[in-house]
């Protein structure tokens, strides 16, 4: 077989098994974040973290539970990173340094995963399972939480109940996260991945030199870090390294695995809302951006544009050699456009163009599908804008899921739009114009640029994944990077969390033939547009800089 | 009493073409306004726009900067971005004129009026208009200038209104019932009325009309305010792309002015909705002055793009006021002609509009002949319930209703006839039975069908509603029977029969409980709380004030079916503003294709390939596209003012068509316009 | 019961005091069902995962170890620096930026247009061309780049192809009996589509060093 026929095999085996689980998974989970009944064990634990699962909590309250909770993670990863000298099973490795440890804490805490350090000379198991695995659970269960709050105040009708965070945040993990992670970090295991509490082990090797293997709890970490759109890596590096993604058969899988729910909740939000074409529409939108970022960069990648691709060959710098052209394209374009950030190869060796997408795609305001739950409620986001302007051009005044978008919407939805863009230009802005930021770029000119607008574009919108080559231990990026993370974490969260309180308290206006229809292709069509449009007209001058220079020199 | 007004004609045509189309904007008109547009460049009144006062600090800028450091292109740049500024005042500053003169001739009939207060113990005093307060009493006579709005409370007098209707005609105004409203201004013409004032000096609808042609108490409906919030937030990010792009310039070698950052910003940020926004909102209330409807607010316009049901009273907006004679039932044993002469002959000294339909009716079927000698004609009497005619000979002919006539005639029912009566109630109509007498005895000849007449094209107009997602929901003291029969033949939706105010106002109430947004029209004091209730509510002009007072909207020409325009109107308005927002985004993708390479094409050579307008140099390319950027405003004033055409149609097609001319012709017009703006201007800059 | 404070009436504006109270009680039970999740999430899941990764799947579970004569001399997932200058004889590795240590296992990161990566690749390419005795055309991508890992187990087949005769000549094997080896340690796409084929280097060179003694 071919090169190009296996790698659109490829592609269609992904899309397929994804279309296979959709309804069966949406729905389950859509059953899940409504049922009424709590089990024994959930109540048990409801008991112990003392919550009632009967009490309901408006927008504030439920966004009083998220920080409140997010808080508490922030400080106690912190502790664990830099304390974790003290604690067991850390192969006797010291604490991270206080700036590095705050990065970390808040890279893990905002869903970003952001790495300023190697895994395997940093980090001891306890941190890794009890501090980052946890994270990167309960991380994800927040926005599909948040996500789902949103969900559900389209549903309102005049009564602000969201839900109960707590209830959200238990069944998430222990019922969707937990048994997905479960079943596919055993499949890992059973690929090769690593799963062992082996100590480090110096080998002779054949030619008489030494290498240090580590090992660790790394399936068990791989597959909640696709799965919760984390990406973290256990290794430096990351889904590159065999003992995170031994074979092609593990990296097709973990591309499903980080694809699995972003894609899936378009299911429960159709379920939820009692429209599943509103459902589709969504799903079409995401899947069309997905699809065309992915066309595109393959373009690039697989007929090895670039100096360096066209010097060697084909675009092998930074990939893997089992892995190839597609199989990493296709890794790279899934995980910048779910906000993972995991990668199999090395985004900074792509070709101009391929490099570019995945830039592009982060720029989106990750809704390619987005990560876990903020694809979803970022989708949602531009969706009402899209109605916003679209709806006028009806003659009405305009409203989404029978929900009028006035003033108080329009606010927050333009605040939201703002914020990530808004972090990333002055992130770069402020971090070019500083002398020092030409050191830590690991390439010179518009590449070198290009890396210090990845790592902004990256924190700002929680992706993770990076232009390596740029030095980011410098407390200068550490504190700038962890506040684009933070900020462009929850400053959107609480706009969504105000946007669901002012929507549920609304009623709902019923749907006639002047309204126009948001669960056609024509919308969904629109949304992208807008998507781009914005995506574009806000970082045009920065990638004509980048990318697009490289791209035409 | 003599006469009523009569009801204004019935229209037929469709409400896109009755919305007046704008008379084309000349160019007279443009200049005319120079001097208010520039006199608007002092940013205290620009503070409300953030868009436009982002371009005066830019013009104040690129100034300063042309003036310490003068070149050609920094002064071609600084030149522009202060047309910039004018043009966008000037779109607000023409939509306004287009008030002014209205407002000048209305406040001509505002002049300083003597009232001849009215005592409680009867004793008149003369007193200046403006010292009236509501609960006056004032008398005016013929000749005389009601001094303030109000109800009449004694007398009937007939009334020049022309001056706030434009419409020649008198009007009667009399005390009592829905036809005692007089507006202050307008002009008694005979006889005497004791007017009780109901709206304070400065407030009255004279004084309502001069602020809202004029635009002075003009303020940001909730629409205007969430859109002008979108707008703020882009420019706040095409602010922060542009200031960040100075340290990267820097980075890439490739260092930018002050004044082409400026540039870039003025381009990328949305002027051009930015700049007609205002004049928008206006231009739709001028449209509704134009068609006679005064809407009170501008909030009141945008409800209407949203209403989703239409309430409208039957008589004198679905039907023509008045039943028509459709048919004859002949008895048995009677023929077709006779029972046509009879009836006509009874019917030709009857002036009501039944009685004329029933002579027409009879005259289209063949019958003629004048008043035959010696008839005496019988007039209707509440006490008979008949109207007819005695011949010489001695023949006595009646019509009236049927137990009236059969109690005149005597004897029993025929079958036939009781058929024919329940027959033509139950299909909505009035049976009118004809019978005669004359020395052998009486017989009934037969019935005439008197039914309620659809206006013409009413079927198309509710079709249209349809097709815009509105239901239309018809008000009829009718019974249930009657009111569906008439529901089924104008193609309304559904009807309130047998409807009393409570019900209507009940219905409202129940319709907006559901989410959907209710218009409707009304006249009487009755109909006060019904049209304070609905989201749209336009009083007829000639009802009570408590109508007026109550609804958002007044209809100068007191026609119902007013209603349908004002809702194209209202969407038209919001259309309008969401066109010309995505034509000023889209406008930006060109921008970015001129400005772009011009900036840095000098550090990366290949970004040469995005000149793809292969613009003459990069200052050509800058100066260009802020030429194109200023002369777009102007380009635009017009169609901000017409609005964009608005077709009845479902919301995905409008949305299809929309999105095609401004979303698509956003992106390739300024392509265009662009290049040709270079063409002229890139051999100049090299000289 | 404490937490979940039920809507709250809209109109009030919550003071900055009870906002603060509001977000320390929240804190706390965040507190609490962090340390339940952690024992969960963070004990339980990962040491299940590996009791029944262990009793199922074995040692593919503790990285594949390799062993030479009885000795561990490393990982089948983890390549090692065989090159021109340490393994006249065998087969070589790619590029590593790392020089395969797992300790630090990286890409280069160089980017597309960069003059050093573009030079280190015409050199790899000379380099390996003399090497094998081929032409610079015929040397295959994958052996002038750098892996993404650092530590990439495997070359391609074509790279492997071209070093046949050499690692032929060096060993007392004959050029037959090399390919073969070659081919018993080329393994095609996963699936028959997934990926690219690939040689196992490192398992290769010790086969080629049985076969040769």
């Amino acid at each position: 077989m071919g090169a190009t026929a296996a790698g659109l095999l490829t592609i269609l085996a992904l899309v397929g098994v994804l279309a296979l689980v959709y309804r069966p998974l949406g729905d389950y989970m859509a059953g899940v974040l409504t049922s009424t009944r709590h089990s024994k064990v959930e109540t048990l634990g409801y008991r112990v973290i003392g919550v009632d699962p009967e009490g309901r909590q408006s927008a504030r309250g439920y966004a009083l539970s998220v920080v409140g909770f997010s808080v508490v993670s922030l400080v106690v990863l912190f502790a664990i990173l830099v304390g974790q000298s003290v604690l067991p099973f850390s192969r006797g490795l010291p604490g991270m340094p206080w700036d590095m440890a705050l990065n970390t804490a808040v890279s893990f805490v905002t869903n970003t995963n952001w790495q300023s350090y190697a895994g395997e000379s940093t980090l001891g198991w306890t941190a890794q399972m009890a501090g980052l695995a946890v994270q990167n659970f309960v991380s994800a269960a927040v926005g599909i939480a948040v996500a789902i709050a949103l969900v559900r105040a389209f549903t309102r009708r005049r009564n602000d109940d969201l839900g109960n965070f707590w209830v959200d945040l238990v069944r998430i993990n222990l019922r969707i996260l937990l048994p997905l992670a479960l079943v596919s970090a055993l499949v890992l295991v059973g690929l090769g991945a690593v799963q062992s509490f082996a100590p480090d082990r110096v080998v002779d090797t054949v030619l008489g030199g030494q290498q240090t293997l580590t090992f660790g709890p790394v399936a068990s970490q791989e597959a909640i870090k696709e799965l919760g759109t984390n990406g973290g890596g256990f290794f430096n590096a990351n889904s590159a390294h065999p003992f995170e993604n031994p074979t092609a058969l593990s990296n097709l899988i973990e591309i499903f695995l980080l694809l699995l729910i972003p894609v899936c909740l378009t299911r429960t939000f159709g379920t939820m809302i009692g429209s599943r074409k509103h459902g589709y529409a969504v799903l079409g939108a995401m899947t069309f951006l997905w699809g065309a970022m992915l066309t595109v960069a393959l373009v690039s990648e697989v007929g090895g544009h670039g100096d360096s691709a066209r010097a060697a060959g084909a675009a092998m710098e930074g990939k893997e050699t089992q892995l190839g052209t597609w199989a990493s394209t296709l890794f790279a374009i899934s995980t910048t456009g779910t906000s993972t950030g995991a990668v199999n190869s090395a985004h900074d060796s792509f070709t101009p163009v391929g490099g570019g997408a995945a830039m592009l795609n982060m720029m989106f305001g990750e809704v390619s599908p987005g990560g876990v739950g903020a694809g979803l409620y970022g989708f949602l986001i531009v969706a009402v804008l899209a109605v916003f302007v679209a709806g006028l051009m009806v003659g009405r005044t305009p409203e989404f899921l029978g929900k009028k978008i006035g003033t108080t919407e329009m606010t927050y939805v333009a605040l939201y739009t703002l914020a990530s863009p808004a972090l990333v230009l002055i992130g770069v802005g402020v971090a070019i114009a500083m002398p020092s930021s030409a050191d830590a770029m690991g390439n010179v000119g518009g590449h070198g640029f290009s890396e210090v607008v990845y790592a902004y574009t990256s924190a700002a919108n929680n992706n993770g994944s990076a232009f390596g080559g740029i030095t980011v231990t410098s407390t200068f990026f550490q504190l700038t990077l962890a506040a684009a993370m933070l900020l462009g974490r929850f400053v959107p969260i609480l706009l969504v969390l105000r946007l669901a309180g002012s929507l549920a308290r609304q009623g709902t206006v019923p749907t006639t033939a002047g309204t126009l229809p948001t669960h056609t292709v024509q919308f969904a069509a629109l949304t992208v547009g807008v998507i781009a449009l914005v995506a574009g007209l806000t970082f045009f001058p920065t990638l004509s800089l980048g990318p697009i220079a490289e791209a035409l020199s | 009493m003599t006469t009523l007004t009569t009801p204004p004609e019935p229209t037929t045509h469709t409400s896109s073409k009755r919305i007046p189309t704008q008379q084309g904007l000349t160019g007279r008109q443009l200049v005319a306004q120079l001097v208010p547009a520039v006199r608007k460049l002092d940013p205290r009144h620009l503070w409300r726009n953030p868009v436009v006062l982002i371009v005066w600090l830019g013009s104040v800028l690129t100034t300063v900067l042309a003036i310490a450091d003068p070149s050609a292109f920094a002064i071609s740049i600084a030149v522009w971005l202060w047309l910039t500024v004018v043009f966008a005042n000037l779109a607000e500053a023409v939509a306004e004129g287009r008030g002014k003169a209205q407002a000048d001739s209305l406040r001509a009939a505002r002049q300083d009026s003597v009232a001849r207060l009215l005592g409680t113990d009867g004793v008149e005093t003369q007193v200046a208009g403006t010292e009236l307060r509501p609960g006056d009493r004032v008398v005016v006579e013929a000749g005389e200038v009601v001094p303030g709005d109000g109800d009449v409370v004694e007398g009937v007098a007939s009334v020049d209104e022309s001056a706030i209707t434009g419409e020649s005609a008198p009007v009667i105004r009399e005390a009592g019932g829905d036809r005692s409203a007089v507006t202050g201004g307008t002009t008694v013409l005979s006889d005497r009325i004791v007017v009780e004032i109901t709206s304070a000096p400065g407030h009255t609808f004279l004084d309502k009309m001069i602020a809202l042609v004029e635009g002075a108490s003009r303020r940001k409906t909730p629409n205007e305010i969430a859109l002008s919030i979108l707008l703020i937030s882009l420019t706040l990010v095409f602010l922060l792309a542009v200031a960040s792009l100075a340290p990267m310039a820097r980075y890439a070698g490739a260092p930018q002015s002050t004044v082409v950052l400026v540039a870039l910003l003025v381009c990328l940020i949305p002027t051009t909705i930015g700049a007609l926004l205002s004049a928008i909102g206006i231009a739709g209330m001028d449209r509704l002055v134009r068609v006679n409807v005064l809407a009170m607010s501008g909030r009141a316009v945008e409800a209407a793009g949203d209403v989703s049901t239409l309430l409208l009273d039957k008589t004198g907006t679905i039907t023509i006021g008045n039943r028509q004679a459709s048919r004859f039932v002949a008895m048995p044993g009677v023929g077709d002609d006779e029972l046509r002469d009879a009836a006509r002959l009874s019917s030709l000294a009857d002036q009501t509009p039944e009685g004329r339909s029933i002579v027409t009716l009879a005259e289209e079927q063949g019958g003629s002949g004048g008043v035959p000698q010696g008839a005496e004609f019988v007039e209707f009497t509440a006490q008979t319930r008949m109207s007819g005619i005695d011949l010489a000979g001695g023949r006595l002919v009646r019509k009236g209703a049927a137990s009236a006539v059969h109690r005149w005639v005597g004897g029993d029912v025929a079958p036939e006839l009781a058929d024919a009566v329940d027959e033509i109630s139950e299909a909505g109509g009035t049976p009118l039975v004809v019978a005669e007498r004359s020395g052998t005895g009486g017989r009934v000849l037969g019935v005439v069908h008197l039914k309620d007449v659809v206006k013409d094209g009413m079927r198309e107009r509710f079709d249209e509603l349809r097709r815009m997602g509105i239901r239309t929901v018809m008000i009829t003291g009718d019974n249930p029977k009657t009111a569906k029969a008439i529901a089924d033949e104008a193609g309304v939706d559904d009807f309130l029969a047998e409807a009393t105010p409570e019900d209507k106002l009940a219905l409202i109430r129940e319709e907006q409980a559901g989410g959907r947004m209710v218009a409707m029209t009304g006249d009487g004091t009755n109909d006060a709380p019904a049209l304070a209730a609905a989201d749209v509510g336009v009083a007829m002009n000639t009802g009570t004030s408590a109508a007026k007072e109550a609804g958002n909207m007044v209809d100068l020409d007191s026609d119902p079916t007013k209603l349908i325009d004002v809702v194209a109107i209202g969407k038209q308005l919001l259309i309008t503003r969401g066109a010309l927002t995505t034509f000023s985004i889209a406008n930006d993708v060109a921008k970015y294709f001129a400005i772009i390479p011009a900036m840095f094409v000098a550090a990366y050579p290949g970004l040469d390939a995005l000149n793809v307008m292969r613009l003459g140099s990069p200052e050509s390319a800058i100066l260009s596209a802020v030429i194109f950027n200023a002369l777009v405003i102007v380009g635009l004033i017009p169609l901000a003012l017409r609005g964009v055409a608005y077709r009845a149609a479902s919301a995905a097609s409008v949305l299809n068509r929309n999105l095609l001319v401004f979303g698509v012709g956003g992106v390739v017009v300024p392509f265009l316009g662009i290049k040709l703006i270079d063409l002229v201007v890139s051999p100049l800059l090299s000289l | 019961m404490t937490t979940t404070t039920s809507s709250t009436p809209v109109t009030t504006r919550p003071s900055v005091a009870s906002l603060a109270t509001d977000l320390l009680r929240q804190g706390w039970t965040g507190l609490r069902a962090l340390l339940v999740l952690t024992v969960v999430l963070g004990v339980v899941y990962p040491v299940v995962v590996w009791a029944v990764g262990q009793l199922a799947f074995g040692d593919r579970a503790d990285g594949q170890l390799v062993q030479q004569d009885g000795t561990v001399v490393g990982s089948a997932l983890i390549g090692q620096p065989f090159d021109a200058e340490t393994a006249p004889g065998l087969f070589h590795s790619r590029p590593s930026a790392g020089g395969y240590d797992p300790l630090a296992t990286a890409p280069s990161n160089l980017g597309p247009s960069d003059p050093d990566l573009v030079r280190s690749i015409e050199q790899r390419r000379a380099d390996v061309a003399r090497t094998n005795g081929v032409a610079p055309s015929a040397v295959p991508p994958d052996a002038v780049t750098a892996s993404g890992s650092g530590v990439d187990p495997y070359v391609s087949p074509a790279y492997a192809a071209l070093q046949v005769e050499r690692v032929a000549e060096a060993s007392d094997l004959t050029v037959g009996e090399v390919r073969t080896l070659v081919a018993e340690h080329t393994h095609g796409r996963s699936l028959g589509f997934l990926g690219d084929p690939k040689v196992d280097v490192l398992q290769l060179n010790l086969a080629v060093l049985a076969a040769g003694r």
